[in-house]
């Protein structure tokens, strides 16, 4: 099958820095691939780099066979993929439903009806529908963020580290939210978080230095602890 | 007390002037992360043009409707502006130069918009997120549009007079009040609300609002931003034009030093208000204006001193302003 998304010996920098120096990997439609790899191995700059807030240098790196190399962020956007960043992108001096209003491509029964979906999917977001986004916990502008991103018929979600600084039960919740997202649409997930990375992921590439290392299925890397220990320090 | 409602007036429409130029400012350096020392000029825009057009068209008005009238005085250079004398005892209907005041200031704004759209176009689209390259060329367009005026209208100020209609004084108790003033204050006031209501209850305004806060996370949604700060530069710029073209008749001349003197007390009401706060801008203006009034007729000599002082201790205490905000960059 044709990959979705297919990364080939990607370099890309900020400013005068090298971050990634040769990753590649391929997501096919209806996977969920999780990024592993320690911090500052590079998996958020990957992330970044798909969505064109990273400069490309050179490599391959191509959505549904058209190239996404030097194009601009919304264009990207634009051709299907949700992006939920690592900082949530939650616009604080909105309220939680102009958050929601604010991302879609339009307004339509179709758009309206996969946001009721969205307030299904995360109640909490429901009870503080008109609240300022300001106002929100941690975990409340996390499932805003990864909400937001589901608002528009998106062919695959960028997913950076949704775990980060939330509490056990929240990672849950959310771990749970991903696997059902998982189920109608494509998921990149970067991760650190082993348990909620093997909750949602089927196959797996790690990250270091820059450099993609290894790749395989969540089951083999389940069984293989030594790949644990050296990449990911498990 | 008479006195004193007298200055609260005229401080509230010097508050209204700067609220004009300082509410564009903050929004185009809060959203756009852009210096923009070409604003006055802008500003000054807008005042000339309103000059010009004005008397280019209530000379047309009043040649048509008053055979024996005689042009008078000319002014400028390359375009020129040129009075009329209305026969005695005659003047035109009210109806006639309200047309002739609104007509002219909307060539002011027009014609400003556009001079902010080609502006964001040709020079501030290349210099986003270049704090240093942003300063050198608004400051080369703030002189460069400078020396324009004084090239086309010459260096020389000359006299504007209030539209009629505006022209007048009622004394209240033993206030004074220009009407010209209650005029400003009204003006600033719609334009406060139309500013809030286009921020809160519109798409472009939500766009802004997120923009304020992180450019490249609007980018991250699928929306074309620069898109929206052309826009918002132009809208901007507009706003200082229209601030320009009523300040002219207020002070009674234009003169081409009248841009960058407001541009001072703008970028000083945008650090007190906070960058990218509307109600910032519009509670820093009214302050201002409020502050400068008092202190022009208590001690006159200090009213530069006081409102760098101001900024200079809210500089100190509060770098984000009163109303201010985390900002980041367009880049």
């Amino acid at each position: 099958m044709q990959p979705l998304l297919k990364a080939e010996n990607i370099v890309s920098y900020i400013g005068p820095y090298t971050i990634l120096h040769d990753v590649s990997l391929e997501v096919t439609p209806g996977e969920a691939v999780v990024i592993l790899g320690r911090n500052g191995a590079g998996k958020t700059t990957f992330l970044k780099t798909i969505m064109g807030l990273v400069h490309t240098r050179s490599g391959i790196l191509e959505f549904d066979g058209e190239t996404l190399v030097d194009k601009e962020t919304h264009v990207i956007q634009r051709k299907g993929i949700g992006y939920v960043p690592e900082d949530y992108g939650i616009f604080d001096l909105l309220t939680v439903e102009e958050n929601m209003r604010i991302a879609m491509w339009k307004e339509d029964a179709e758009t309206k009806a996969r946001c009721d979906w969205v307030l299904d999917l995360f109640p909490d977001l429901k009870l503080a529908y008109k609240r300022f986004a300001k106002t929100l916990s941690g975990g409340q502008r996390q499932m805003l963020s990864v909400g937001r991103a589901l608002v528009n018929d998106n062919r695959i979600l960028l997913v950076d580290e949704p775990s980060k600084g939330l509490a056990p039960v929240i990672i849950q919740t959310l771990a749970g939210a991903l696997k059902e997202i998982s189920r109608t649409t494509t998921v990149l997930l970067v991760e650190q978080n082993f348990a909620m990375a093997c909750a949602v992921g089927q196959r797996f590439y790690i990250i270091n230095e820059g450099k993609t290392v290894e790749s395989g299925t969540m089951a083999d890397l389940i069984q293989n602890k030594e790949l644990q220990a050296v990449h990911l320090g498990i | 007390m008479g006195t004193i409602v007298t200055l609260v007036v005229n401080g509230l429409a010097q508050g209204a002037l700067i609220f004009l130029m300082a509410s564009g400012l903050s929004i185009i350096l809060g959203m756009m992360g852009v210096i923009n020392f070409a604003h006055g000029t802008l500003f000054l825009w807008g005042g000339y043009m309103y000059v010009w057009s004005y008397y280019a068209i209530r000379l047309r008005v009043v040649m048509a409707w008053f055979e024996t009238a005689v042009p008078v005085t000319r002014f400028g250079n390359i375009l020129t502006i040129q009075g009329v004398q209305l026969p005695p005892g005659e003047t035109l209907p009210f109806l006639a130069e309200l047309v002739i005041f609104i007509a002219a200031l909307l060539v002011a704004v027009g014609f400003v918009f556009v001079m902010g759209l080609v502006f964001e176009k040709l020079f501030i689209n290349r210099v986003y997120g270049r704090v240093p390259a942003q300063i050198l060329i608004t400051l080369g367009i703030q002189v460069v549009f400078t020396d324009i005026v004084r090239v086309i209208w010459g260096p020389n100020p000359f006299p504007i007079d209030r539209p009629p209609f505006l022209n007048g004084v009622s004394v209240v108790g033993t206030a004074r009040i220009v009407h010209y003033n209650v005029f400003l204050i009204l003006v600033g006031l719609v334009i406060a609300v139309i500013i809030h209501r286009i921020l809160t209850k519109s798409r472009i305004g939500m766009v802004i609002r997120a923009g304020l806060q992180s450019p490249d996370h609007v980018r991250a949604i699928g929306i074309n931003i620069k898109r929206y700060f052309t826009i918002v530069f132009a809208a901007g710029a507009a706003l200082a034009g229209l601030g320009g073209a009523l300040y002219m008749p207020l002070v009674g001349n234009v003169v081409s030093t009248a841009g960058m003197n407001n541009q001072i007390l703008a970028f000083i009401v945008v650090v007190v208000g906070g960058l990218g706060s509307f109600m910032g801008s519009f509670l820093g203006s009214i302050f201002l204006g409020l502050m400068g009034v008092g202190i022009a007729m208590t001690v006159p000599g200090l009213s530069v001193v006081a409102n760098v002082l101001i900024m200079a201790l809210v500089l100190m205490f509060r770098p984000n302003g009163l109303f201010g905000l985390a900002v980041s960059r367009a880049d």
